[in-house]
């Protein structure tokens, strides 16, 4: 059997699907930047810290990258209101992204820190510079550049993996296809577009993140 | 008065102890070069006197600082006294000048501007003035290990640490890189440098300090030592290497 497409009945609702779409983009550069932030903070915790801190450190990374994603959104977004924490869906959605994000990243970036040469960092500290200073200086730039591709691969996962925030209702991408399908009935089309959008989203991300590699690391390495 | 001054230092590592009260006097303008058999604390005994290491008993002072000191900044410290390694360590992420630029700019708070000229001129005395924007990647060893002196010269320390930095080095290149050292000798650099180049201990060297199990086994004037060594242990050293 031949099934009829038909896009055409998709166009009244193209706003919808924009909004999505935008929604889940702004998504991915905030909790991109905050969350490899918290990856950076933990990392240098952990590698450069004091022992409690790194202990605090393990604990989060642990706990988040042994549960699901969606487990995680569902506790920020329905199990903190008990605790008198209320959120909106769009706070819960941006929070649960970073804090997953985050963790990830921790480990991610824990061992470029890792990888970076001890003989680097004695160098470092014998010109006088202190801890921090040759974290910052040193082995961060370092450790960015060995971890940047296994770090824009979890860019693009948890880009893709923030469709589960639509079961909050958090009005992304994945939430605006399901309403448009509840109006119209159209799941094979409008399905269909959102599989293309994301596809078409993770290229774009991926070709972005490699230009921002090249721009940030063109030195010889 | 001693540039740098070691007194009965003492250092394990767990239940190894590697110093066993070592004592060293260095004055301003010596060059003292400390060879040993492997194993005999050299490299441990130059990271203790910039506070890599730390030690259990004892004293050294730098430059009026006590190393180890509870008062002592180390990173004072640090800047009066400069490192270079047997694998050179330079920041690959940053070229020539800019491996050279770091410390002045980030400790001392140097302007960018001055802290090129600082570069230039530390990359000149090296030799490597063509190779200011050249990454570590693109410098071979020798010439690499030129751009680390002149990265500790940039902090200007007052002695400066050389742990075999010629050890990593293909023959043809270590010439190069003796050189250099020769030269900051003749222009009055305090240098305390383990080695293995012995004709370079000889012969640039003011004084010889050989280690044997944790202790200065032997020392005096590089060319008496040499042609006559008093222990055993010295003479077996010597003779070993031909
Ligand atoms: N961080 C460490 N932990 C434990 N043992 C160490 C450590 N560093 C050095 N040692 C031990 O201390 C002893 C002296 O080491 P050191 O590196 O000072 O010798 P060295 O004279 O520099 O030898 P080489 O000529 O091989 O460089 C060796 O037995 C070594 O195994
Ligand atoms: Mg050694």
């Amino acid at each position: 059997m031949l099934y009829k497409l038909q896009f055409a009945e998709l166009l009244p609702y193209w706003d919808v699907l924009l909004q999505g779409l935008v929604f889940t983009i702004v998504l991915t550069i905030v909790s991109t930047a905050a969350g490899v932030a918290v990856g950076t903070a933990g990392a240098s915790a952990r590698t450069f810290g004091p022992a409690w801190l790194g202990w605090i450190v393990v604990v989060y990374v642990e706990l988040i990258r042994n549960t699901p994603f969606i487990v995680q959104l569902f506790f920020i977004f329905f199990g903190l209101p008990a605790a008198g924490v209320k959120l909106d869906e769009t706070t819960a959605a941006f929070l649960a992204m970073v804090i997953n994000l985050g963790a990830y990243s921790t480990e991610i970036i824990r061992a470029g820190i890792e990888a970076v040469p001890k003989g680097h960092i004695e160098a470092g500290v014998s010109l006088a510079m202190t801890k921090w200073e040759v974290l910052r200086h040193i082995v961060l730039n370092q450790a960015f550049r060995k971890i940047y591709p296994a770090l824009s691969s979890q860019i693009i996962i948890v880009m893709l993996g923030s469709a589960v925030v639509s079961q909050i209702s958090a009005q992304d991408l994945t939430y605006a296809a399901n309403f448009v399908a509840s109006r119209d009935f159209r799941n094979f089309e409008v399905y269909l577009v959102a599989t293309l959008a994301y596809l078409v989203l993770a290229i774009v991300t991926r070709a972005v993140l490699r230009g921002l590699g090249r721009i940030f690391f063109k030195a010889a390495s | 008065m001693s540039l740098v001054s070691i007194r009965e230092v003492r250092k394990s590592f767990g239940p190894l102890e590697v110093l066993k009260g070592v004592s060293l006097e260095v004055a301003k303008g010596d060059v003292v070069a400390i060879i040993g058999r492997s194993g005999s604390g050299k490299s441990t005994l130059l990271r203790c006197i910039n506070g890599l290491e730390t030690f259990q008993s004892g004293a050294i002072l730098a430059d009026g600082l006590e190393v180890g000191g509870m008062h002592t900044d180390v990173r004072e410290l640090r800047r009066h006294v400069g490192m270079v390694f047997q694998q050179f360590n330079l920041f690959p992420h940053l070229t020539a000048a800019g491996n050279v630029m770091l410390a002045p700019t980030v400790v001392n708070k140097t302007s960018k501007k001055e802290a090129a000229e600082i570069a230039a001129e530390m990359l000149a005395k090296v030799g490597l003035s063509d190779k200011r924007d050249a990454y570590p990647s693109q410098l071979s060893g020798g010439q690499q290990q030129r751009v680390a002196i002149a990265r500790s010269l940039a902090m200007r320390p007052k002695v400066l640490l050389c742990d075999e930095i010629t050890s990593a080095l293909d023959p043809e290149l270590v010439n190069e890189v003796l050189r250099v050292v020769e030269q900051l000798a003749k222009e009055g650099m305090t240098l305390i440098l383990v080695t293995h180049e012995m004709r370079f201990a000889r012969d640039v060297g003011t004084n010889l300090v050989f280690m044997h199990h944790g202790k200065v086994h032997e020392t005096g004037v590089p060319k008496e030592v040499f042609a006559a060594p008093k222990t055993p242990e010295l003479q077996q050293f010597v003779g070993g290497i031909g």
